[in-house]
Order: C-alpha cells, then sequence, then structure tokens
C-alpha cells in the first residue's frame, strides 16, 4: 500500500448542547513525537468543529471516532478545536482534549 | 490557575520537565506574562507544511512581556519537544522582535529561556539567517545597555547557533543537567569518528557539555538545581549583573580561551578542571550541584 507523503489534513463538525460562549483561546499540549497541540477558540455556531492537521495519514475513521467521543461526553457548541498533531494515539489525544476542556469549563 | 510557589506542600518543579510555556508561568511573577503573536494569531512556519511535518501554531517560541520580582522584562521561551527546538524563520524572528521592541521600551532585562538544537534545519538558509539575526538583535540589546540572562535546563540542551547565542549574553543560568555546547555528541561523533567522542557514553557527554562542566570554566554564571524556583532566585539575582560589553572585554575574553585551548591539549574534562585548579576534580561527576558551586567562588572564573 502506497501512502503519499505530507500532511493530512481532516474536519469535522458535531452538535452540541451547552454553548461555550466567550472564552480568551485555550492551548493544549506540544506538537512533539507522540504527541500533538489542540487549541480551543470561540465560534459564531452551534457546533463544534474539529481541524485536524496530522502527520500519520491513513486514520480517518479513527480521528472521527475519537472525536465524537469526546463530543459526545462534552457537547460544546460555539466552538473551533484546532489540532497541529505528530502521529499521538487515541488515548493521547482523548487526555489533551479533555484537558483543554476543562480549562473553558 | 494557581500554581505552587515556596509551598512546603508541593515538593520542586522540575524544570527540564516544564514544558515552555509552563516555566514562564512559574517562574515570572503570577499571571504577569502578556504574549506578543499569540497561537490563535497563526503566525507559523511557510516550509514545514511543504516537506510534510506539522507546524506549531507558535512556531516553539513563546514570546512577550512579563514581571519578574516586580521588574518588567521581556521574556522568550523555546518549545524543546517542538523540533527539537530548532530555530526557523518565524520562531527566529520572533525572537529578533523581541530584541529590537526592547530597545524601544527598555525593559529592565531579556530573559531567554532556551531549549534548542540549534537551527531548524528544515528551513535551511532561512533558519541559518534566523539565528544570525537573533545574535545580532541581542548583541545591540546589550550594547544599549539592557542586560539578557539566558537560562539552560530543557533535556534537549542548548547547542548550534543558540549555544552562540547564549554565550553572547551577559548571565548564563544552568542547572547540572542542563547542557551547553555549539556541536552536539552526535554531530561530533558522525564528524570525527566515535573514537574521538562516543556519543552514547552519557558521563562523557554530561562533563563535557553539562551545567557542572560550563559552571567550572565559567561558561556559565550561576549553577542551580533542577527547580524552577531555583532559575527564578537566579534570574533575580542576574538582573543586576550587566557584563561590561566592549573591546577589552571580549579581547580579555579571547585570551581566556587561548590559556584554556593550551591547558585543555586534546584531554577530557577531569583532566582539564585539574589544570585549572578545581579540587578534587575526579568527584565532581558525583557531585550536585550545591557542591559544585562550593568548588568555585561565584564571580569568579579561573584564569
Amino acid at each position: 500500500m502506497s501512502v503519499p507523503m505530507g500532511i493530512e489534513t481532516l474536519d469535522y463538525e458535531f452538535p452540541g448542547r451547552r454553548p461555550a460562549g466567550h472564552f480568551a483561546p485555550v492551548l493544549v499540549g506540544v506538537v512533539g513525537s507522540g504527541n500533538l497541540e489542540a487549541m480551543l477558540e470561540p465560534a459564531p455556531t452551534s457546533t463544534c468543529r474539529f481541524a485536524v492537521q496530522t502527520s500519520a495519514r491513513g486514520f480517518g475513521a479513527i480521528w472521527k471516532a475519537v472525536l465524537r467521543d469526546f463530543q459526545e461526553h462534552h457537547s460544546l457548541a460555539g466552538v473551533t478545536v484546532s489540532i497541529n498533531d505528530m502521529g499521538a494515539t487515541p488515548a493521547v489525544v482523548s487526555l489533551r482534549l479533555a484537558q483543554a476542556a476543562a480549562e473553558i469549563e | 490557575m494557581t500554581r505552587h510557589r515556596a509551598d512546603p506542600l508541593n515538593p520542586r518543579v522540575s524544570f527540564a520537565e516544564c514544558p515552555a510555556r509552563e516555566r514562564i508561568k512559574l517562574l515570572f511573577d503570577e499571571d504577569s506574562f502578556s504574549e506578543w503573536i499569540t497561537p490563535s494569531q497563526r503566525v507559523m512556519s511557510p516550509h514545514l507544511a511543504q516537506l510534510g511535518v506539522p507546524s506549531s501554531f507558535d512556531d516553539g517560541v513563546a514570546i512577550g512581556e512579563a514581571r519578574l520580582d516586580g521588574h518588567t522584562v521581556f521574556v522568550a521561551a523555546q518549545e524543546g519537544e517542538f523540533i527539537g527546538g530548532g530555530v526557523g524563520e518565524v520562531h527566529g524572528a520572533k525572537m529578533v522582535g523581541l530584541f529590537k521592541r526592547g530597545l524601544r521600551d527598555r525593559p529592565a532585562a531579556v530573559v531567554l529561556l532556551a531549549e534548542s538544537g540549534g537551527v531548524r534545519l528544515h528551513e535551511a538558509n532561512a533558519g541559518l539567517i534566523a539565528v544570525s539575526e537573533v545574535m545580532r538583535a541581542l548583541l545591540d540589546a546589550r550594547a544599549a545597555g539592557i542586560p539578557v540572562i539566558v537560562l539552560i535546563g530543557g533535556a534537549n540542551g542548548c547547542f548550534g547557533g543558540m549555544g552562540i547565542v547564549a554565550r553572547c549574553a551577559d548571565h548564563v543560568v544552568m542547572s547540572d543537567i542542563g547542557r551547553l555546547a555549539m556541536s552536539g555528541p552526535e554531530v561530533i561523533e558522525a564528524s570525527h569518528g566515535v573514537e574521538e567522542f562516543d556519543s552514547r557514553d552519557r558521563a562523557l557527554v554530561w562533563r563535557t557539555t553539562g551545567g557542572k562542566h560550563r559552571y567550572l570554566l565559567g561558561d556559565c554564571d550561576q549553577l542551580v538545581d533542577d527547580d524552577v524556583q531555583a532559575f527564578r532566585a537566579a534570574a533575580i539575582a542576574a538582573l543586576a549583573k550587566g557584563r561590561p560589553f566592549s573591546l577589552a572585554a571580549l579581547e580579555e575574553e579571547h585570551a581566556l580561551l587561548a590559556r584554556r585551548l593550551a591547558a585543555a591539549n586534546g584531554c577530557d574534562a577531569i583532566d582539564l578542571w585539574q589544570a585549572i585548579g578545581i579540587a578534587q576534580a575526579a568527584a565532581v561527576p558525583d557531585m550536585n550541584a550545591t557542591q559544585v558551586r562550593a568548588l568555585r567562588p561565584p564571580d569568579e572564573i579561573v584564569r
């Protein structure tokens, strides 16, 4: 199987019931091996949008499952989550997102 | 979020284990940091994405203004976990801008929390130029009488162009696990062979580049434990200690380095310590920072 070079860009959007309101942008994590940074910013929507840039290509289905799971717990609305990923495992992704959500809740 | 400050119930916080932003939060006066070019402004590397390498929202360095024991200082903190703290075009430009703004606003000092392998090789010439511009901007700040303080205690050390930047500063503070040099261990081994330098020999690496060695030789001015509060206290003490910035001071430094080169004569660090008159040189690798401090008076470099 040949995997093309470069960064993969993934976008997901889920509805949410809990408007985050205005908050100062939150940044957690670091773009390092097996790690990622996630930035939460307010957005004029009733959804939570995830914009992922990842060096590990071909894991879209797993990203979608992990992000949906996060959103089922937190149900954020009016938030954009921007992620720069360097091969973080699903468990690390979940922990980082929970850390970021805790800072705005 | 309130954090530990000299709280006896909290253990000390390792400087090495903190990310760059956590170091800023713990080192400077509480909630005093105000960032410039924030992550949400997304001033990011124009080069990395083209190479398929993930970028970071702050390009691996946070810059801004903070207070240190009530004094307004400018701050840059490099994130060693992002491409080894490598200096790219944007990363370097942020530091240059910090020093230039310092010329205008005249802070009590510029404090650089350095953790870097040097130039970010992905950005090639842009990174090399960026590092040289940082050096020039740092020296301009010193020439204008603004002291520059460098703190080194991250796991990646301070190497390459950033090693030179550190030695351009007025005052260098290191922990014993911090490292400062030009070429890193792997680079020396690759270019000169394993007989010259075995990069996997950790004891050799630390006694050749580590904080204790740098302190004994006078390349670093204060040696502290791996503790954010120890770094804070050292940075506060350094505020009052500008170094003369003159041709005479530079020539004196060159003469010192020439004498040291003659004393070293290709030998091991322990022999060099012995040659410059350090007592119990052979025992230094097993000493802690406090014991090593006792071997050299704080403001005295062995000439």
